[in-house]
């Protein structure tokens, strides 16, 4: 798929996309919208990125490697659940906290940063089986196919 | 209402087993896409039918208006998603691994881990 | 989204308020911890070196844990925590009964040995690719499964272990591999909706999911809804899931094709998570239902053990051997499940317990013995074993005895009281066919022993018969010395075992104390939508 138009438009797209993801993401604590979708949106873009400039593009892009952005996410959701051993409430009990940030109070949860955890394993997980999809057939790389299975 | 939906849902059914009785491994996955879906479908029946009212409870309430829909399947289907999603995305890796590695997608002639002609073990010393 | 400034109503009757004893959380750790294991060595997957010491001492520490919970439930019970305060049945809440943390122990244990066993057996490809992050996402699968308290949870512990053990058995991605995978993954997909859709129609039935208040309702239900039809799709889904008899044929299909160590981690643990949710559903939750089913229970926990025994007798192949081996004690712990009685349900309990050292233990022996006999799997090939070495073959004995269920081993004792129960029944066919299978079993690995042990090896003339082969090391020693010695202290000294697993039953056949755990006041708050 290496046409102008694609190659033109697709890095545009991409960071639109994954913008949009964000915004998603953090709209879901309220309305609909949330981690898992945030995720796929942020995959689907980065899938663009692959198709126009390939699947090396895409990994040089990530830096990391999906599977570690993968397991950073589930790293983040566990810690979320089991911060609350130290307030004497059960395993992933909601904690909130309300800094204010130049002026304005921002309420902050172990919920959202659960949500922020899902959105990384959803990435990282979906973008290693999009990879997998989208190498040239013949290359040896081989990617892990997997989720931890979360929602 | 609940009769179409399970109507509906045996008609889902029914295709994605035609489907997976299939000896492709491409239809296979399709079936079991649908199959997913079915299942799907079935969950939010069977959480019971309602209209137009989301389950969010309205600001200075303490409980749900009445006739409010029942978010428990809508959780359940969420979750049901995503884990047939991430299925069906590992599946269709290994089915694509599979064309590639046994030239097929023919289950008839995926015969490498129980070959046609497995020899007996040794009757005697 | 609580401002702080809201006034809540009463919220007593649906959060809980006081802070959770701190050995309550015992029965989220196991699976917390190995989630977060699996994630850190999902982070740090490019230091393959770490991957070893840190999953390995995580795995100790998950035989402590459920040591410690096993210890705690013994004493005082079963132990609930609720998820993020909401009180059941509206919050998922973990639930470990003396079932569950038994199992839970078990698995632990028989991971920890292929841990150790991984270390020689898994290269640096390997584990680069992941296995032992993996092995922790599977550990917290078949944990939450065993530990989770509510039935919709089950299903998606079901699913992760399911999915990391996807991830396992291509480990090499051979085409031998990608064929058995393929029909792994296929079919245990088919058997887990088939759950989710007997989930779906429990939900319509009982409006909740938890299998605490699921077994509070069913009194009341019984004469009004199609309970013996939904009994009968849990059966079924569990039984794929277990690999009894007409849906067992993708486990001789697959489960050789990984390498050795998940192999036996799959014939370990996997098939006991089945019999694990069976024993749940088919006793705890609708045990008059499952009366009306017995007799077809009992048949397919027949005809599994005999396609068991029969399987084993056919094969050539060591590793598939195995995997008959493993359907065939699966049809033993059926049995149990058929005849229901609690003598019989602990004789299944124990089964499944001594099956998962014993079935791991098998499938760690089967690699050695291909290594040490001449590199092949082929009955036909091997040979000359026991001249190279004696120790190993020692306990390799031992492990077919046990597999066999002759004394003095830990195989013995849950077919005795699987034998007796289903004699007290009535059901003579039912212990002969658990007589005979066994009969069929010692034959096979009797040949085992003669052909690869103590024949000389084929093909290989006197000097260069012995010494060839380095000894294993430690590594592979050190986990098959372990669950060895666990299966003949326990053959000889079954009476703390026993013990446990007839009061799991009995708290299984009257789940009052179960239900009590969960629904501290359950007499008090009867209906709740």
């Amino acid at each position: 798929m290496n046409t102008l138009i694609l190659r033109t438009v697709a890095p545009v797209l991409t960071a639109l996309m994954l913008l949009f993801s964000v915004f998603v993401l953090l709209r879901g604590h309220n309305e609909p919208g949330g981690g898992f979708i945030g995720g796929l949106i942020a995959a689907s873009a980065l899938a663009i990125y692959g198709i126009a400039f390939g699947v090396g593009a895409v990994r040089r892009a990530l830096r990391f490697h999906p599977m570690a952005i993968a397991g950073c996410g589930l790293m983040l959701a566990t810690v979320s659940g089991l911060v609350s051993i130290l307030f004497g409430v059960p395993f992933m009990t909601g904690l909130w906290i309300y800094p204010e940030i130049l002026g304005v109070e921002v309420p902050l949860a172990t919920v959202m940063s659960f949500d922020v955890g899902v959105y990384l394993v959803v990435v990282g997980a979906i973008i290693s089986i999009a990879l997998a999809l989208e190498q040239e057939p013949g290359l040896p790389e081989r990617s892990d196919g997997k989720t931890g299975g979360e929602d | 209402m609940e009769t179409l939906f399970a109507i509906l849902i045996g008609l889902f059914f029914a295709a994605a087993v035609y489907l997976m009785l299939s000896k492709y491994t491409v239809r296979i996955l399709l079936g079991v896409a649908l199959l997913g879906n079915a299942v799907n479908l079935l969950l939010f029946t069977a959480g019971r039918l309602t209209r137009e009212v989301p389950p969010i409870i309205p600001a200075g309430m303490q409980a749900l208006p009445a006739g409010a829909a029942n978010p428990l399947p809508q959780a359940l289907i969420l979750t049901a998603i995503v884990i047939s999603f991430s299925f069906f995305a590992f599946l269709l890796v290994l089915t694509y691994r599979a064309y590639q590695e046994l030239g097929t997608d023919d289950t008839d002639g995926m015969r490498l881990a129980e070959p046609r002609d497995e020899p007996l073990p040794p009757v005697g010393y | 989204m609580a401002a702080p400034s809201s006034t809540p109503a009463d919220l007593s009757a649906a959060l809980v308020l006081t802070p959770p004893p701190l050995a309550d959380w015992l029965v989220v750790l196991p699976v917390a911890l190995m989630i977060a294991l699996g994630a850190a060595l999902m982070m740090i997957r490019k230091s393959v070196r770490w991957h070893g010491p840190i999953a390995i001492s995580g795995l100790v520490l998950l035989v402590l844990l459920d040591l410690g919970l096993l210890w705690r439930v013994s004493v005082h019970g079963p132990v609930t925590m609720v998820m993020g305060r909401w009180l059941p049945p509206f919050g998922i809440a973990f639930t470990a009964d003396l079932l569950g943390a038994a199992m839970a122990l078990a698995a632990a244990v028989a991971a920890l040995a292929a841990g150790i066993f991984a270390l020689a057996d898994i290269d640096a490809g390997g584990r680069r690719y992941g296995f032992f992050p993996f092995l922790m996402l599977l550990m917290a699968g078949v944990s939450g499964a065993f530990l989770t308290g509510d039935i919709f949870n089950l299903y998606v512990w079901f699913e992760v272990l399911l999915i990391s053990s996807f991830g396992l058995i291509i480990l090499g991605s051979e085409p031998e591999q990608i064929d058995g995978a393929l029909k792994y993954a296929i079919l245990n997909l088919v058997g887990t909706t088939l759950f989710l859709i007997a989930i779906g129609y429990l939900y319509a039935v009982f409006g909740t999911l938890n299998m605490a208040d699921i077994a509070r309702k069913a009194v009341g239900l019984r004469d009004t809804a199609p309970l013996v039809t939904l009994t009968a799709l849990f059966v079924l889904a569990f039984a794929m899931k277990a690999a009894a008899f007409p849906v067992n044929f993708w486990l001789p299909a697959s489960y050789h094709t990984p390498r050795i160590v998940v192999s036996a981690l799959f014939g370990g643990l996997l098939t006991k998570v089945g019999i694990y949710a069976l024993i749940r559903v088919a006793i705890m939750l609708f045990p008059v239902e499952r009366e009306a089913l017995s007799l077809v229970i009992a048949v397919s926990a027949a005809l599994t053990m005999m396609a068991g025994a029969l399987g084993a007798l056919a094969q050539d192949d060591i590793r598939r051997l195995v995997g008959y081996l493993v359907i065939a004690g699966i049809g033993n712990m059926l049995a149990g499940v058929a005849i229901g009685t609690p003598a019989a349900v602990s004789g299944a309990i124990l089964y499944a317990l001594h099956s998962m050292a014993t079935m791991t233990a098998l499938y760690f022996v089967a690699g050695e013995a291909a290594r040490l006999g001449g590199g092949s799997w082929s009955l036909a090939a091997l040979g000359g074993i026991y001249r190279r070495a004696p120790w190993f073959s020692a306990a390799s004995f031992l492990l077919f005895l046990a597999a066999a269920g002759l004394p003095p081993l830990s195989g013995l004792w849950p077919k005795v009281a699987l034998l007796k129960a289903s004699l007290d029944i009535g059901a003579w066919w039912l212990g002969a066919a658990i007589l005979v299978s066994a009969f069929l079993v010692t034959v096979s690995l009797a040949r085992v022993f003669l052909l690869a042990y103590w024949r000389p090896q084929p093909g290989l003339t006197g000097a260069g018969a012995d010494g060839s082969a380095a000894a294993g090391g430690w590594r592979m020693s050190l986990p098959l010395g372990l669950l060895t010695a666990l299966v003949v202290f326990f053959g000889l000294m079954p009476e703390p075992l026993l013990d446990l697993t007839q009061r799991a039953a009995t708290g299984l056949a009257d789940p009052a104390a179960y239900v009590q755990s969960v629904f501290p006041t359950s007499a008090q708050k009867g209906g709740v939508p």
